[in-house]
């Protein structure tokens, strides 16, 4: 299924292939982790990341540091280098490159919306929201209403227009709806990113195939477990799931009707890639489930580097980077609450 | 032989010989003892802490007063430059202070600077906040009025003065007595004025239309001056607008889609006569709020100013403590806590210089004991080290570039300085450009104290850094130009008349038929008559490329005695049977060869192709030469060269790895036989 990429691909993208796997090698290894987990403040922590690429970021921050400060700056080092690559980019890469940040984009309009709804400040709200996921005119989220005013308002100019085309509704929002929605808007997104990269062909689409196909069956396991025990109806629920991926459609069929999460256990088990994940946890047990979907991400990320010519890569990149982030995240936060003893429940080790 | 074992040492091309010692410093001269080292920079450390995370060291909390403090240094610094003074050229001297002293001092340094920011930082927005008050309310009764004069129809306009700006406190009172409802409110056409930045107008404006679909009017205005923006300390240009809708519910909307885009909204009052008044106040405290932040400024400057005078100097310093922490860290305690032991390579001959540090730091520390230096057996090989100085250190750092010798190799750079400049030149080959280039570098050679002692741009730390390369470069240029007799690619007649002249007075067969030679060859270099000629490319390029080729194999004979030299320096016979000696067969029988019928050619005059010859050498060798033939006997020694050739490539490639198999297997086979006994 090969195309002749390595023909042509490195006229256009093999500098920044070349700059994506050199930020790579800068991500924490597992030695760095080990030092990491060993501080005992949140100074120790910073004194640590001053010798790997994080430094530059951190070494201006006056002394009582928090973990916001840290989580803040090492997310601003992922963005400066996502614009970097984005300036430097040509069709189609560009392209790839801006649907990566869609999901982020979704949950900002969702945290959005939601804050207003619960009457939060919309500066503080915007400070909360992935520097990712910004566009122009998200401030004036918190102006409309319903979902078809938040479409006809904002999301209009946002790359997210098409995706609402399921959702407008003159509803009220509620926390309900919105949930709907985030998860409509993420299954459009899903899919339309599915297809995109089959469009792109190649290796490409080989390796994304695969990383979506996770996604969205993640995804669906996610909607769910949480969905168990609300009014949203089977049918709903269905209507939920991405059109695709490796459960897509019997085992969609089967999630659909589960009632606990032992069912959907059975359900996942069916599915060899799955049933690692699931053999590793007891049974009853759904908290470690996010744990091991996440450990099972990054291998298929890091995967994605042992192959060259496509554009998987700067996926794969950014979400190891954004699970480094919400690594040293709970890091500092065991840190910083004295909770050391817990510092080994959630990271993930990415080398 | 005895020859080559009688030749000098060849110092120069070595690395230096070095030693590994070991230190045992007592605590209380620890620090000034690692500073006074640093200041030699003859010792080179080695990290005795290595499987230690940087928190678990001894001197962790040192380091991390430094980064602190040179944190607060980098924000001076910041600071100053925002503030757009420069760092003074001649530092004041003061005497010099303790590191302890210099904390304090940075420490209040910075306080008072953010306190400073922050004061000013409010005045200032209380500034901005009036500023914008005074050009919207200028703009915006200009859309009143014309608004109000081209309103033919009875409909009065009604004013309803809205004001959402929340952290407008201090002028609120005064803006209250304002708030009266104004004149009765019966078309319901209300108005919304304030403030954008300029590049979101559109998108304000779009986004309003698209709110109160269609019913409101939207004015703009550009703003006279601009406003300088708090956070990033830039002035930014701003829009003034003014607003017109009707009902309740697109109120709340406009003034929501407002603050979401950052637009600061202020009341204008209807009435011309309040609107008056409200300039002439906002106007008057305006200029009293400029004295103020005039003033503050002015404090602050001189607060930057005075930083700014020691500022490179205290960075230097915390740098310099830092660096001495750092290498601090490296060492190890030993048993009773009381010295610090530590391990590093030295230069055999820098050892009587570090004695000599080391005794100093023992009697400026008062310390009763003495630092113990001696010299040890190292198991992992020595670092290479090179004596270089301002002129061979670029050279250096050229030849560093390929690759660093290792510990005792013999060093290409010392053939560099000539080598490298002299094949630029070969290429480069003018002698006014040369002289340019030379220009060029002599500036650079004349201010060299004063250029070494700034920071120099990236570009020009580079062309700084080689000096001295350049000057060689040029010297060889203008050389190399006299040779090619080329100045800016014009010939001249420096050395004398052309050999050639023209056949006839008329000179018209010159291009044609060409010229006679009447002289003598032209005693240096080409002949400019060559210029212009028909034959100029072919006569020019040959000549140059066979130049190449001599200097090529001249070169490349070099490298591989060098190499004949490091086996012979090392003992390693295998390198020089297997490496050196068919390397130089083959390069010799092909290219030296090459060479040596260039050199016949030139010498006889001959018109032998040696393309031919060459190539004919492969392709069929038992040939006759015919017309190519350039000497006796050349056939018959192109065939032993041949087979000399073909003979060096299978020597060359496969005996030396299956020896060093070989080797390998036969010493490691016993090795691990003894520690299995063990």
């Amino acid at each position: 299924m090969y195309g002749f990429e390595a023909l042509t691909f490195n006229i256009h993208s093999g500098y920044l292939e070349a700059i994506v796997r050199g930020h790579r090698s800068g991500l924490l290894t597992a030695a760095d982790y080990n030092n990491l987990c060993q501080c005992e403040t949140l100074d120790d922590i910073k004194m640590h990341l001053s010798a790997t690429e994080y430094g530059p970021y951190l070494q201006n921050e006056p002394s009582p540091l928090h973990t916001t400060t840290i989580v803040e700056k090492c997310t601003l080092k992922l963005v400066d280098e996502y614009k970097h690559m984005l300036s430097q980019a040509t069709e189609p890469l560009s392209t790839f490159l801006q649907y990566i940040t869609y999901g982020h984009m979704i949950d900002n309009v969702v945290l959005i919306v939601t804050g207003t709804l619960h009457e939060r400040d919309v500066h503080e709200l915007l400070e909360k929201c992935h520097p990712l996921g910004m566009f122009d005119s998200i401030a004036t989220l918190a102006v409309a209403q319903n979902m078809r005013e938040l479409y006809r308002l904002v999301l209009v100019d946002t790359p997210l227009a098409p995706y609402f085309s399921e959702c407008i509704t003159s509803e009220d929002l509620d926390d309900m709806n919105i949930e709907i929605m985030r998860n409509t808007l993420y299954k459009a997104y899903l899919e339309d990113f599915y297809d995109f990269c089959q469009k792109l062909g190649g290796a490409t689409a080989e390796i994304m195939s695969d990383l979506l196909a996770f996604e969205a069956d993640r995804r669906a396991v996610n909607i769910t477990i949480n969905s168990i025990g609300t009014e949203l109806t089977r049918d709903d629920r269905r209507k939920l799931y991405s059109n695709f991926g490796l459960l897509y459609p019997y085992g969609h069929e089967e999630l659909a009707v589960c009632e606990d999460i032992d069912q959907v256990r059975g359900v996942m088990e069916k599915y060899p890639p799955y049933q690692t994940i699931f053999a590793k946890l007891s049974y009853g047990e759904s908290q470690m489930l996010d744990k091991a979907f996440y450990e099972e991400e990054v291998k298929r990320l890091c995967l994605a580097f042992e192959q060259q010519f496509h554009y998987g890569v700067f996926f794969a990149y950014m979400r190891l980077r954004e699970q480094e982030i919400r690594n040293l995240m709970w890091i500092s936060e065991c840190v910083a609450q004295n909770q050391k003893s817990r510092v080994h429940d959630s990271v993930v080790f990415i080398f | 032989m005895e020859y080559l074992d009688n030749l000098p040492p060849m110092d120069l091309m070595r690395s230096e010989k070095m030693t590994f010692v070991q230190l045992i410093i007592p605590v209380e001269s620890a620090h000034r003892a690692i500073s006074y080292l640093g200041q030699l920079g003859l010792l080179q450390f080695r990290d005795l802490n290595d499987e230690k995370s940087p928190f678990q060291r001894t001197f962790v909390n040192q380091v991390k007063r430094c980064a602190e403090m040179s944190r607060k240094l980098r924000f001076f610094k910041d600071q100053i430059h925002k503030a757009g003074l420069l760092p003074s050229p001649h530092p004041a001297s003061q005497p010099d202070i303790e590191l302890e002293e210099l904390e304090m001092q940075l420490a209040e340094h910075e306080h008072e600077l953010i306190e400073m920011n922050s004061n000013t930082e409010k005045l200032q927005q209380t500034y901005n906040e009036l500023l914008e008050f005074k050009m919207v309310l200028q703009k915006a009764s200009d859309f009143l009025v014309s608004s109000r004069s081209n309103s033919t129809v009875q409909e009065r306009e009604m004013v309803e003065n809205v004001y959402s700006n929340d952290h407008y406190a201090d002028t609120a009172s005064l803006l209250e007595q304002e708030m009266q409802p104004g004149p009765s409110v019966q078309s319901g056409v209300r108005f919304v004025s304030g403030i954008i930045c300029k590049s979101k107008v559109l998108t304000f404006e779009r986004m309003l239309f698209r709110a109160t679909r269609g019913n409101m009017f939207f004015n703009q205005a550009a703003a006279d001056d601009q406003i300088l923006d708090p956070s990033s300390n830039e002035m930014v240009e701003k829009t003034v607008f003014v607003v017109f809708f009707s009902g309740e519910q697109a109120r709340t909307k406009i003034l929501k889609i407002c603050e979401a885009f950052g637009a600061n909204c202020y009341p204008v009052p209807e009435d011309v006569t309040k609107r008056m008044q409200i300039t002439r106040e906002v106007s008057s405290r305006l200029s009293e709020l400029e004295t103020t932040l005039d003033a503050g400024t002015r404090h602050r400057d001189k607060a930057l100013t005075s930083i700014g005078f020691q500022l490179a100097k205290w960075m230097n310093m915390v740098g310099r403590e830092k660096a001495v922490y750092d290498t601090l860290n490296m060492l190890n305690f030993d048993v009773t806590k009381k010295c610090l032991v530590g391990e590093g390579w030295c230069p055999i001959f820098a050892k009587a210089k570090i004695q000599e540090a080391l005794q100093r730091a023992t009697f400026d520390s008062n310390s009763q004991v003495g630092i113990i230096f001696h010299v040890m057996d190292a198991v992992e090989p020595p670092p290479t080290y090179f004596r270089t100085n301002r002129f061979t250190s670029a050279f250096q750092e050229i030849v560093d570039a390929y690759g660093v010798a290792n510990y005792q190799e013999a060093n290409p750079a010392v053939y560099t300085v000539v080598t490298f400049p002299f094949l630029f030149a070969v290429m480069f080959g003018d002698w006014g450009h040369g002289i340019c280039l030379l220009l060029g570098a002599l500036v650079l050679i004349a201010r060299e104290r004063k250029l070494g002692s700034q920071k120099l741009g990236s570009f020009m730390e580079m062309l700084f850094g080689g000096r001295y390369v350049l000057l060689l470069m040029s010297i060889f240029s203008i050389y190399c130009g006299l040779i090619y007799n080329e100045f800016f690619s014009v010939p001249f007649h420096i050395f004398g008349e052309s050999a050639y002249k023209c056949r006839d007075s008329s000179c018209s067969d010159a291009r044609s038929i060409g010229l006679i030679k009447s002289r003598d060859p032209y005693p240096f270099g080409v002949d400019p008559s060559w210029r212009g000629s028909r034959t100029e490319l072919p006569f020019l390029n040959s000549l140059k490329m066979k130049l190449s080729i001599l200097l090529g194999v001249v070169q490349m004979n070099l490298g591989i005695i060098l190499s004949y030299f490091n086996a012979r320096f090392f003992g390693n016979s295998l390198d020089i049977k297997y490496q050196f000696v068919p390397q130089m067969i083959f390069l010799n029988c092909l290219f030296g060869y090459l060479s040596l019928l260039i050199v016949i050619k030139w010498c006889s005059g001959s018109q032998a192709d040696l393309y031919h010859v060459m190539i004919y050498m492969f392709l069929s060798p038992f040939e006759d030469l015919g017309e190519n033939k350039l000497f006796w006997g050349q056939g018959v020694l192109q065939v032993i060269l041949l087979l000399c050739a073909v003979v060096a490539v299978p020597w060359m490639l496969f005996p030396k790895p299956f020896i060093l198999k070989r080797l390998h297997t036969e010493i490691s086979r016993p090795h691990i036989w003894v520690t299995w006994n063990l």
